[in-house]
């Protein structure tokens, strides 16, 4: 449209135009409301299921809630590991204006050092900032009652309760239970590589060593779920739905913790381990390794000053003696080999033989001596075992070879895993031509052989792994695996779970086991028995052998002689035995590092604790009546 | 007068309050005021999370406002046609010295330290803006020559540029589009309006690389793409969006939006508030508030053209187009269509500098509206 120039002004000209163009306007600001709205109208109407979730996301949140991890107790029913809960100072960093500050002041109010501080600071940078991270992982009551006064001058720091692991009796069932820490890295790649990390989202520690570690399954229960609503800061408003979580089973052991606790103080201050099981189920009376330590220090993470120590230590405490220390079984084995000869035919009942305390074989000059330099003189099995004659041994061994020594000593076991419920184990040594060959790549030589019979060479067992031979020969060829856990605590009762076998030694004749297992008796009860001194006047009838283990091998011609040698250097003193003769229920193992003599320093310990067995049992039992 | 605006003035004239237009108060207006402000208050006390005195503070800035406006409105529109080249004047002085002397505050120098008090020049641009170009357009016959238009856009320009450079895009735009709203209502032809879109958007690479700051361009390019960084810049407008389609037809109730209780969404009682609304009233509420900003918007335009001369209908027209720019930007940034600039909603967003200059905004319409018969009189 075309205007004329005119120079008196046209209002009504004017006006008009005015009234298009605000007409044009109310168009443009109609097309803008209703592209506004289009826009609105996709947000709510088409999308509105999208946004509705996400808003739902936003608010909602499933939070996992960690289930009561299973309890542990002894055969009796006492409590081993419990759950009590404890007190963190917590700090959620994001909250906090002034760190530096709220630190310092909570280091006067607290007596917070520097170390913590530091540790605290380290693990500040590895957490996101809105998640809270502990100050301190174990407050006092006394701490608590301190903070909580002090509370309000500190927002962003709280008090945090949480249940955490409790070992009461400390290091006396460490090698047996072991213990839970937190939940590091290289567990969560298990886990994930399992699929559980789901069930252990709200989870702190899991089993690392022991008991703990191998029933964790059992132990740890099914995850929870809360549904929460939740602000920006993530903060919970309030609980929306709550599925509770599936505590874990409270476990029910074999332990005896009084008999565990007697093994304990027979033990202390010296370099061993003992194992007592019971003959008829396999299962692990008591179990310990001496030194120990305590293993609450690990549930809230042990101070890497502390944990040098036990590593550190020539001691070796965090060693499981019993299930991982490799000794060679020295004399202990002498009745099983004297059984293999039995059954071979190598040997009979009546085979004899003149011990001069050297033997020698024909054309070769090493002179493998008996333990009684003047040798024991006529011997035949029955007696060889009983007064650990060695020369019969070595004889004895050189007839078999290696080849049926190893086989059957591996049918007992030697060289293989038990089958414990712990995976701290070793298999031990049962040596063989084919071992040699691979390990050493050189041959089989014959005097190899001979000392090997007499548990020496290259053979070396675990102390458990001699209980278990103990128990499958008192069990004529039955083999029990040792078990730590008896079955579960369901509503305070005791449900037993059946004991696991292994393949049975097969057995020609009957009588060879009867007469090993009175040669063990002899040992006890015979006139030279090298266990008769120890169980001298004993309320039971027990049977057992000696051993004595060689650590480092004498000259040719020198004599050994204890005071002389190192304390590293002397001997192991080594006994398995077992009770009562006739009704036998009760198998014990034990080996004592650099003790000396099997006969004169282990039999007396493996008494002590059999007396204290069978005090107690008659004790209960009285109690009953 | 036309035909037609004798007929609006028959239908919309409050004969009915002749008490309303002596003390000059526009009450059709003042019932969409009103209305809006009622909605503020409403919607403020959920997005504030149920905070008395917040509300109470808002309540005295509203006082303050609806004051100043009753103020302006009393001020002959004369008075006005002849301040406004030296309103002007003075306001592009302070934006230099706000250039050179200003006040820093989060992240911009928008402020002016005059020892008693500090307040943003910006916010008298908004008014001095449209009444210089409306002044000197005025001055000529309408449809305004070519000369007076490129004029017209350096008076606009000028404050524009000054504004943009604090930084404030959102101030910037809302003052840019006062000015130019004049140009157009004044008859700007359609060639002209064509030429300039085409140079807006030739100069828009030259400002991306060299008037915008950083943080500006990440606001543009956060808005093209917010998912991009959802815990950073993109979180503001996706809890918005989240806030407004989870709300639906009906929304989830007064006091029960969980985006806004549960303080997801940021800025909540200020610019974001839109999401709120919209969250706790549904699409529903947002068309009846639509609405009544619809009816502000007409209501001002009918008063723009039944005024008496050019200056008065440019300013008012003006002043109502810029009501909705406001309006849109504040919207379509909530709801995802426009990147991020801080424009509130008017009379709904908590704030106080931007709703009295709007308020006092409406005070010229009503001088507008009420004065017109004493000119007429006259």
């Amino acid at each position: 449209m075309r205007f004329q120039r005119i120079t008196i002004k046209d209002h009504t000209a004017e006006a008009n135009l005015f009234a298009r163009r605000c007409f044009i306007a109310i168009l443009f600001v109609a097309v803008l409301m209703t592209l506004l709205i289009s826009n609105l109208y996709y947000l709510q109407i088409e999308r509105y299921e999208d946004y509705q979730t996400r808003s739902n996301g936003n608010r909602i949140k499933v939070l996992p809630v960690a289930p009561n991890r299973g309890l542990i107790f002894d055969r009796n029913g006492v409590l081993l590991a419990e759950n009590k809960p404890v007190f963190s100072l917590d700090i959620i960093p994001e909250e906090i204006e002034n760190l530096e500050q709220t630190l310092a002041d909570l280091s006067v109010l607290l007596n917070i050092d520097k170390d913590q501080i530091d540790d605290f600071k380290d693990d500040l940078k590895k957490q996101r900032r809105f998640k809270p991270v502990s100050l301190l992982k174990r407050l006092s009551n006394q701490e608590v009652s301190i903070f909580s006064a002090n509370q309000y001058r500190f927002p962003g720091v709280s008090i945090e309760a949480r249940l955490a692991r409790f070992y009461p009796y400390g290091s006396a069932l460490t090698h047996v239970l072991g213990y839970v820490a937190r939940i590091n890295k290289k567990d969560l790649q298990k886990l994930s590589e399992a699929g559980l990390v789901a069930n252990y989202a709200a989870t702190h520690d899991i089993g690392k060593l022991g008991i703990e570690k191998f029933h964790e399954d059992k132990l740890h229960g099914e995850v929870g779920y809360q549904e929460v609503e939740i602000n920006s800061k993530g903060r919970i408003i309030r609980t929306l739905n709550f599925q509770p979580p599936i505590p874990g089973q409270d476990l029910v052991l074999n332990i005896d913790i009084n008999l565990q606790l007697e093994a304990q103080k027979l033990l202390n201050g010296k370099r061993g381990s003992i194992v007592a099981m019971d003959t008829q189920t396999g299962g692990v009376l008591a179990l310990y390794s001496s030194p120990s330590y305590d293993p609450n220090y690990f549930v809230h993470g042990i101070s890497s000053k502390r944990y040098k120590v036990l590593l550190d230590s020539k001691d070796r405490p965090l060693i499981n003696r019993a299930t991982q220390g490799q000794y060679p079984p020295a004399s202990t084995i002498k009745p099983h080999l004297a059984l293999a000869g039995l059954e071979k035919g190598v040997i009979s009942a009546e085979t004899r033989m003149f011990d001069n305390g050297k033997y020698q074989l024909k054309n070769v000059s090493h002179v493998w001596r008996d333990w009684v330099p003047w040798g024991h003189g006529w011997v035949d099995v029955k007696k060889s075992v009983e007064v650990s004659c060695d020369y019969f041994f070595y004889d004895l061994a050189y007839r078999m070879g290696i080849d049926q020594i190893s086989e059957t000593m591996s049918e007992f076991g030697f060289g293989d895993y038990t089958g414990i419920d712990l995976y701290e184990e070793s298999d031990g040594n049962m040596p063989s031509r084919g071992w040699k060959r691979a390990r050493f790549n050189e041959p089989w030589y014959i005097g190899d052989t001979i000392s090997v019979g007499i548990g020496q060479s290259y053979w070396t067992a675990t102390p458990l792994q001699l209980a278990q031979s103990v128990t499958t020969i008192v069990n004529k060829g039955r083999r029990l695996v040792p078990q730590v856990l008896s079955g579960k605590m369901i509503n305070g009762k005791i449900s037993i779970e059946p004991e696991k076998e292994l393949r049975p030694i097969a057995i020609i004749n009957e009588d060879n086991w009867d007469l090993v297992l009175s040669s063990m008796l002899g040992v006890i009860e015979e006139e030279h028995g090298t266990g008769r001194t120890a169980f001298k006047d004993t309320d039971y009838r027990s049977a057992g052998k000696t051993g004595t283990a060689q650590v480092v091998s004498i000259a040719q011609d020198a004599e050994y002689d204890a005071d002389s040698l190192k304390e590293e250097h002397r001997d192991n003193a080594m006994y398995v035995g077992y009770a009562p003769y006739d009704t036998p229920e009760f198998s014990v193992a034990l080996a004592l590092e650099n003790a000396g003599g099997g006969g004169s320093q282990a039999a007396p310990i493996a008494r002590n604790l059999m007396d204290y067995y069978f005090e107690n049992k008659t004790q209960q039992l009285s109690k009953h009546d | 007068m036309t035909e037609n605006s004798a007929w609006l003035r028959t239908k919309l004239t409050p004969n009915s309050q002749p008490w309303l237009a002596r003390i000059h108060v526009d009450g059709l207006l003042l019932i969409g005021l009103l209305a809006l402000m009622g909605v503020g208050l409403v919607t403020l006390y959920a997005a504030g999370g149920q905070d008395m005195d917040l509300i109470q503070r808002q309540l005295v800035r509203l006082g303050l406002a609806m004051a100043v406006m009753f103020f302006v409105a009393q001020i002959p529109i004369l008075a006005f046609q002849r301040m406004s080249i030296y309103f002007y004047a003075a306001g592009v002085l302070m934006l230099l010295g706000v250039l050179f002397f200003g006040v820093m505050g989060k992240g911009a120098q928008r402020w002016l330290d005059l020892g008693f008090v500090r307040f943003q020049p910006s916010e008298i641009m908004k008014l001095a803006v449209p009444m210089m170009v409306a002044w000197y357009i005025s001055r000529f016959n309408l449809p305004p020559k070519i000369r007076h238009i490129i004029l017209g856009f350096i008076f606009v320009a000028v404050p524009t540029l000054l504004i943009a450079k604090q930084p404030d895009l959102g101030t910037s735009l809302l003052i840019a589009s006062s000015g130019i709203f004049v140009l157009f209502l004044a008859g700007m032809s359609w060639r002209l309006i064509s030429l300039v879109t085409v140079l807006a958007s030739l100069f828009a690479p030259v400002m991306w690389f060299f008037l915008m700051k950083e943080y500006q361009k990440q606001r543009v390019l956060t808005f093209l793409n917010p998912e991009s960084d959802p815990l950073g810049s993109g979180y503001h407008i996706i809890q918005s969006k989240i806030a407004i389609g989870s709300g639906g037809v009906q929304g989830k109730g007064w006091l029960q939006g969980t985006q806004s209780q549960l303080e997801f969404l940021p800025e909540r009682h200020t610019d974001f508030i839109f999401a709120v609304f919209s969250e706790e009233f549904g699409l529903l509420g947002i068309l009846a508030l639509l609405a009544v900003y619809c009816y502000i918007i007409i209501v001002g335009l009918l008063i723009a053209m039944r005024a008496q001369d050019a200056y008065a209908k440019l300013l008012a027209g003006s002043l109502t187009l810029t009501f909705f720019v406001y309006v849109f930007v504040n919207i379509g940034m909530v709801s995802g269509l426009l990147p991020v600039v801080g424009v509130p909603l008017p009379l709904v967003s908590y704030g106080g500098t931007s709703m009295v200059t709007l308020m006092a905004g409406f005070g010229i319409l009503m001088a507008v509206s009420t004065q017109k018969r004493l000119v007429s009189r006259q």
